[in-house]
């Protein structure tokens, strides 16, 4: 009996194998009919090969303007000739040779660009069909040079950093507050995160219809946003639900993840020349951020974290647009701005569901807190603050 | 109070500790991108050689021009030789007495390299764009034996004197693929004239590329008046021997069919006489039979360089329509006679081009390069 059961299991195990090795073998079969004999032939009615071309990003410095173009044809795709305002110029591909689909190559040329004009590319490939890019102003791309990451630091700190900080100092302030401002000051910061979300998805959304088609940009969001969701909520519930400075941090990661996101997004619209970062539109989303720092600071209001606390929450929280800048003016694409501000309202998300679950747990009165007056109140502050100062930047 | 414990100093070395090391973390994220950048940068520098040493400065006109050449081998055709390129068909006498001159045209449907490495579906009389340049002498009987070897009907409609039977238009002279038809008329008027297929839709057979030029050389003994005019146009002559003559169908190519053109040329091939320019002979004098075919744009132009020609409209005078001009404008399906020297020129590259910029830019222009001699 004790011999027998092994090798019943062994068995078993082999069975199993030949039945998950079937299937493969079929498909693989399968393939390899279609492969040879072609049975498709019969839809091949003359027409030429389906064609798509994504400008992924544009440089324009002292030897012209280069141009990423993602290739996401039916077959590889060559490029012909390229054409800026109506004329032909010569320019340089690299890597040479036709490109193959969801490859990506930068198309070099010689242009004299002109300082805050407009310029439209065309590129011809050798079917003839055309993909125009439009270059709204052109100015130089910011280059890797420590001035230039130098100055975009400081303009993340002010945006990320600096509001977060300021909101956080609200913190000796906010602790006298009583049971009700407390229930306030939460629902408050579930009505900032809910309008974070809906920005940060809408915003996701909008890049990653930029992007090339082989990305599948609304779904990868989607995708994206909810597996960051449900990993950080797997992560913070490991040791049941989370409160106090572990919610603090959790909220303050949440933003941050948003905060990369948006860093990304200014630090792209700034290299495209799109977007003017005047001290107006930097202190205004300084100003929108100020209630982050407060959120941060309302689970923690009935501890004593330490000095240091607040500083990690501080650079958790805002430190991130500084990378966002860096990465998102220097070396980004559109989907990866999109996938980034996906996962940071993944992040959002679960924060919300976090504070609303610790909001329930402060008062006794359970799902019916969301009813009261404070919360009603709190939520529609936050949401309300959030869009009003949101009206400063939006361009 | 005042003096931080030990387990104070401990918890703020290991913060800091935390710290550097997200510090860190940071900067391998940043260094990757910057590597990116780098590596990006470099090749690119590498590229560019000595343009990069002095930006902007190096990016001359000289760089506002397609890349690479056009294969004319495979083309079947070359935008140079069909410059002088002058299909003058098969000649019999009739019982009459009179000349019959008899051309075989073919309609085929051909890809053809209109600027380097882009192809074009067009539809070709006898496999190039342009057609053959027919040439006769005023006065001849023509016959052209017209097969359609393409995939849709087509005809060859002549800017002529000819009864309506001829026309061809549909219902008369149309020919269905497969099937053939022969136009017979009497050459004239003299003049610089052009053919193109009249099968509707009109504008998408004109621009796929069915046209060509046909000249009509004046009788000398027809018009006394000038005969040392009109032998000096009638191939074959010593007179036309001295002239150095040229034909040159103005079109353009829609090549991503949104009705606007994306590659303007002289004989099809963008920017073909800038890469390789016309060779003239200083002291020959220079005649150019110029067809306007574009379709789209309502009308093209010919600006010449530091000279003035004069220009004999649609060719059907032997006295100039128009004298010591250094433009001239054509709409669609105009045509007419350029006549000009560079006999006191300095040899070198002097160039022609439409004077609308955006022609220009998008590929039709050339350069006449006047030397001392022929080689």
């Amino acid at each position: 009996m004790n011999e027998m059961l092994p090798r019943t299991a062994i068995r078993a195990a082999r069975t199993n194998l030949v039945w998950l090795a079937l299937p493969l073998l079929a498909f693989g079969i399968a393939v390899a009919w279609i492969l040879s004999t072609d049975p498709l032939v019969g839809f091949r009615n003359g027409a030429p090969p389906i064609e798509n071309l994504t400008f992924e990003r544009t440089v324009l410095d002292d030897s012209g303007l280069r141009l990423l173009v993602r290739a996401g044809g039916s077959e590889p795709m060559s490029v012909a000739q390229v054409q800026v305002d109506d004329a032909y110029w010569q320019f340089t591909q690299d890597p040479p040779g036709p490109i193959a689909r969801g490859k990506a190559a930068w198309l070099n040329l010689p242009f004299p660009w002109m300082l805050g004009e407009a310029h439209a590319v065309k590129v011809l490939t050798n079917t003839g069909a055309t993909f125009a890019h439009d270059i709204a102003v052109a100015v130089p791309t910011p280059q890797a040079t420590p001035g230039q990451l130098r100055l975009q630091a400081v303009v993340g700190i002010i945006v990320g950093i600096l509001p977060v900080a300021v909101g956080l100092m609200f913190y000796p302030v906010l602790r006298s507050v009583g049971r009700e401002g407390m229930a306030f000051l939460l629902s408050l910061t579930i009505g900032l995160l809910g309008f974070l979300f809906v920005d940060a998805s809408a915003e996701a959304l909008e890049l990653a219809g930029e992007a090339a088609a082989i990305f599948q940009g609304p779904v990868m969001v989607v995708l994206g946003g909810l597996s960051s969701f449900l990993l950080l909520m797997a992560v913070g519930r490991r040791n049941g639900a989370p409160a106090g400075l572990a919610l603090s941090t959790y909220i303050a990661l949440g933003i941050g993840l948003h905060n990369l996101g948006e860093g990304l997004a200014i630090g792209a619209a700034f290299a495209a020349g799109s977007a003017g970062l005047g001290t107006f539109l930097v202190l205004g989303f300084a100003l929108h951020n100020v209630t982050e720092g407060i959120g941060i600071a309302a689970p923690i209001l009935k501890k004593r974290p330490t000095l240091w606390s607040f500083v990690g929450l501080t650079l958790l929280a805002g430190g991130p647009a500084v990378i966002g800048m860096w990465l998102g003016s220097l070396a980004t694409s559109a989907q990866w701005s999109a996938l980034a501000l996906a996962v940071g309202a993944g992040a959002i998300l679960q924060v919300i569901v976090e504070v609303g679950a610790y909001l329930m747990r402060q008062s006794e009165r359970g799902r019916d807190v969301f009813l009261t007056p404070p919360v009603l109140a709190g939520l529609a502050s936050g949401a309300a603050f959030m869009y009003v100062t949101a009206a400063l930047v939006k361009i | 109070m005042d003096k931080p414990t030990r387990l104070d100093l401990l918890r703020r070395r290991s913060l800091l500790m935390g710290g550097l090391a997200a510090a860190g973390g940071t900067a391998i994220c940043t260094s990757g991108a910057l590597g990116q950048q780098q590596a990006a940068h470099g090749s690119h520098a590498a590229q560019t050689g000595a343009g990069a040493s002095a930006p902007m400065s190096s990016m001359g006109h000289g760089a506002m021009m397609t890349v690479g050449d056009v294969d004319s081998t495979a083309n079947g055709f070359d935008p140079t030789e069909m410059l002088t390129d002058w299909e003058t068909g098969t000649v019999s006498t009739l019982p009459d007495g009179r000349t019959l001159r008899t051309f075989e045209m073919t309609a085929e449907d051909r890809d053809i390299e209109i600027a380097p490495g882009i192809s074009f579906p067009a539809w070709t009389y006898n496999g190039r764009v342009p057609g053959p340049a027919l040439r006769a002498k005023e006065g001849e009987r023509l016959r052209i034996v017209f097969r359609n070897y393409a995939s849709h009907p087509h005809s060859i409609h002549f800017h002529g004197i000819h009864a309506a039977r001829m026309d061809g238009v549909p219902g008369a002279g149309m020919v269905d693929p497969g099937e053939e038809f022969v136009y017979e008329f009497d050459a004239k008027p003299f003049g610089c004239h052009l053919y193109h297929c009249h099968a509707m839709p009109l504008r998408r057979h004109l621009h796929k590329g069915m046209y060509g030029a046909f000249v009509i050389d004046p009788d000398p003994k027809r018009h006394p008046d000038h005969a040392d005019v009109a032998r000096s146009r009638l191939l074959g002559t010593p007179e036309n021997a001295g002239w150095q003559e040229m034909v040159m169908v103005m079109n353009a190519f829609d090549t991503n069919f949104d009705a606007e053109n994306e590659v303007y040329a002289v004989n099809t091939v963008a920017h073909a006489f800038m890469k390789k320019p016309i060779k003239i002979a200083r002291g020959k004098p220079v005649r150019i039979y110029l067809v306007n075919v574009i379709e789209f744009d309502p009308i093209n132009s010919f600006h010449l360089h530091a000279n003035f020609f004069d220009y004999y409209d649609q060719g059907t005078t032997l006295t100039p329509t128009l004298r010591t001009v250094d433009l001239i404008t054509q709409c669609q399906a105009q045509r007419g006679i350029l006549e000009f020297t560079f006999a006191e020129h300095e040899p070198g590259l002097y160039m022609f081009h439409p004077h609308q910029t955006e022609f220009t830019e998008l590929g039709w222009v050339g350069m006449f390069d006047v030397v001392e001699a022929l080689a």
